[in-house]
């Protein structure tokens, strides 16, 4: 059977209705130019983009013609070149890089127009995606509906945190009030506040229902032990958490570094001692612990679940968002544990094994000599580290925070590093395990 | 005399609301102290501090999503019976011939919705340092409703008892094997023998009590149609009243100094 069966017209009358929808926002947004009496040219622009939707969207609604010769779909170039380059390293990095350069522009970024750009780049990458057969499977699969629309939610909040804290940020530099500040008389809870809660539920419960309507809750075949489905997948919230095991150990992946993250958000208030930022949206004045829960939010949290959802198929390979999840895909699976590194290719030498008639002291001392490079490492990392930064990169903290307050603190950023050290090592060096001691489970 | 006086006049109505309509200001300070849902809220509040661009109403949603998931629950409770025989038959009619089985999708989505605007919430209150004194502690109640918010849709995950269901449910508790000490596969659990005897086997260890069994069987959907439909929400509703009162007691959301 053709893995990649084309298009449908309900597929295109859809599409239709997205174009459509763009066209409609995009009307609104040349309307609101005109009221700025912004330059004739970009008006003129934004009309013809809008008439333009307008006729594709027009097009795909009625469109009579074969959906063989539809002619406005993804390039097939395009989508095999992404798929290419889709792998684990260029997915985490380019995440990476767009977690820094948002950072970096954010005063550009934070401009509404650029903002609609970005807007209307996204959904029509998403509009002209969708007629791919692959794409369609996963992103319109019911389950995942939520998470697409939690993408854009999540980039339009993180939108709106930049331009408010960098309007602050600005305001604070010039020694202005903070917008907070302006305009804050109290004002009574009936009508205002009471009334934006009553309209606020009257429109969840609407979309509640028509999201209700339009989309059936999936019901699957009923349940059966012996059938495996491959891929087998956690709920989505949890794909996170799925995707460590790529890298860690249940033990790690799936028990020790959830409970870390929540002792760890736990602590947060009582670790952050930066007085400054509170109750008011900034981001020069509190930028190392912004960044830092960015950054576990956004590319680790978020972004995993993202890698999760949509790019893991059968077997938990990768696959690319426009790649048919082939059962039988092949990935080279030849990771290396760090002892056999040491002493199968380093000292040339077997690995230690205690001698058959050995008592159990000698088996575990065989074992921890197998692993003693690891074992150090590890131990390095976990209680010499934290001394070493509190001399050097952290010793601000260390002078404000105190011994117990900064240890907390410095084995909180230790863990949270963890996960991408251990991805680079197995990208870098195809490294299994830092510690392999199966015997007890013990694996790093 | 206007219908609406009449009613607004009439003894029964006098009786439910003890103050005359809100239209003036000292009515509209006095139906926020009288009224027991209103209560919640004080009677004033800074302007900024309930814009929209600054709550993002992500709190607000959340709790309304959890009011949203506790009648559409009930309503399904009515009809779902959570034994092998029954738990996916009773899902499959609802979606096929039930009235009202639309309950099932606004509870699945909205469960969703619940577990997305949680996240968002404590986002926003990242962002605005709202974590920092006097609310520290707020924050780690609030820490704790998150767990719980991801453990009601866990647990929930189950009750269909599909394929999607059963192996969601096992890939997620598979972890529990491996929980250091408590695990049967877990480090450090052969420490735990008594005269080589082991404690921590796969019929006693942290996955065995989760699941009350050593796989996914009747048993679990039993416990978790327990922890989904009494435990967790119990706790949850407890905390919520604890997150609410001290939002109050800590000076109300939080604006700058
Ligand atoms: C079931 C889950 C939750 C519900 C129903 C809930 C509800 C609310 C509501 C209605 C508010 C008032 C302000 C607002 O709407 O933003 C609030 C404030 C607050 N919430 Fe939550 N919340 C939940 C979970 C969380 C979580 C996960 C956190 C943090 C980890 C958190 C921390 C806080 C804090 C610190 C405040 C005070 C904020 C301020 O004063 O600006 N809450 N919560």
């Amino acid at each position: 059977m053709d893995p990649h069966p084309d298009l449908t017209p309900e597929v295109i009358r859809g599409l239709g209705w997205l174009y459509l929808l763009l066209a409609a926002m995009n009307a609104l947004w040349t309307w609101r130019e005109v009221k700025r009496h912004v330059s004739a040219g970009s008006i003129a622009g934004w009309a013809v983009f809008t008439t333009l939707l307008f006729l594709v969207g027009v097009a795909h609604v009625t469109g009579g013609a074969e959906p063989e010769q539809f002619l406005i779909r993804m390039p097939e170039w395009f989508k095999s070149r992404v798929d290419q380059l889709a792998k684990p390293t260029t997915y985490f990095t380019g995440s990476l890089l767009l977690f820094v350069a948002v950072i970096w522009l954010r005063e550009w970024l934070v401009k509404p127009t650029v903002a609609w750009v970005l807007l209307n780049l996204a959904v029509l990458f998403m509009c002209l995606s969708l007629t791919d057969y692959d794409f369609r499977q996963i992103v319109g699969k019911p389950d995942n509906v939520p998470i697409v629309s939690m993408l854009f939610i999540v980039g339009f909040f993180t939108w709106l945190y930049f331009r408010r804290a960098v309007d602050n940020d600005q305001r604070i530099a010039a020694g202005r009030p903070l917008f907070e500040q302006e305009d804050n008389d109290k004002i009574l809870v009936w009508p205002d506040l009471v009334y934006t809660e009553m309209i606020c539920m009257i429109a969840l419960t609407a979309i509640l229902v028509v999201w209700g309507v339009v989309l059936q809750a999936p019901l699957e075949d009923p349940a059966s032990a012996v059938r495996t489905p491959n891929p087998s997948k956690a709920p989505w919230y949890f794909l996170g958490l799925q995707e460590m095991l790529v890298y860690y150990d249940p033990w790690m992946a799936g028990v020790v570094l959830p409970s870390i993250i929540l002792v760890g958000l736990m602590a947060l208030p009582y670790i952050d001692f930066n007085k400054k930022g509170n109750g008011y949206y900034t981001f020069n004045e509190r930028k190392f612990s912004i960044i830092t829960f960015l950054f576990g939010f956004i590319p680790l949290w978020i972004g995993l679940i993202i890698l999760g959802t949509f790019l893991r198929g059968p077997n938990w390979n990768f696959f690319g968002i426009y790649e048919f999840w082939d059962v039988h895909k092949l990935e080279n699976l030849n990771n290396v544990n760090l002892s056999e590194l040491v002493w199968v290719d380093t000292l040339k030498q077997p690995l230690p094994v205690a001698s058959a008639g050995a008592s159990e002291w000698q088996k575990i001392l065989a074992i921890l000599l197998r692993e003693s490079v690891g074992l150090v490492l590890v131990a390095v990392y976990l209680f010499v580290l934290p001394p070493l930064m509190a001399m050097t990169i952290f010793r601000r903290f260390f002078v404000r925070m105190g011994f117990l307050r900064y240890m907390v603190f410095a084995n909180l950023v230790l863990f949270m590093a963890c996960l991408p050290i251990k991805m680079v090592l197995r990208w870098a060096f195809r490294l299994k395990y830092i510690v392999a001691i199966p015997e007890w489970f013990f694996n790093i | 005399m206007s219908i609406g006086e009449y009613i607004r006049d009439s003894q029964i109505w006098k009786s439910i609301f003890r103050h005359p309509a809100p239209y003036d200001r000292r009515n509209r300070v006095v139906v926020m102290l009288t009224n027991f849902f209103l209560h919640l809220h004080p009677v004033s509040v800074k302007k900024q501090g309930i814009a929209l661009s600054y709550t993002w109403c992500m709190g607000g949603i959340t709790f309304f999503l959890f009011l949203v998931e506790t009648v559409t629950g009930v309503l399904l409770m009515f009809y779902y019976r959570p034994t092998l025989e029954w738990a996916y038959n009773d899902i499959l009619a609802l979606r096929d011939v039930t009235t009202l089985g639309i309950m099932r999708e606004i509870h699945r989505w909205a469960a969703h919705a619940m577990v997305i605007t949680v996240w968002l919430h404590m986002y926003r209150v990242f962002l605005t340092g709202s974590y920092k004194p006097p609310r520290e502690f707020n924050w780690v109640v609030g820490v704790l409703l998150l767990v719980l918010t991801l453990l009601l849709s866990f647990t929930g995950y189950l009750l269909p008892w599909d394929q999607l269901a059963i192996w969601a449910i096992t890939v997620g508790s598979n972890m529990a094997r491996a929980t250091p000490f408590l695990g049967h596969e877990g480090p450090g659990a052969q420490i735990l023998n008594l005269g080589g005897f082991d404690l921590i086997t796969n019929a006693s260890d942290a996955r065995f009590i989760l699941l009350g069994g050593r796989f996914v069987g009747e048993n679990t959907l039993n416990r978790f149609y327990i922890l989904h439909c009494v435990a967790i929400p119990l706790v949850v509703a407890g905390l919520i009243a604890i997150h609410f009162w001290r939002v109050r007691k800590d000076g109300g959301i939080s604006q700058p100094l």
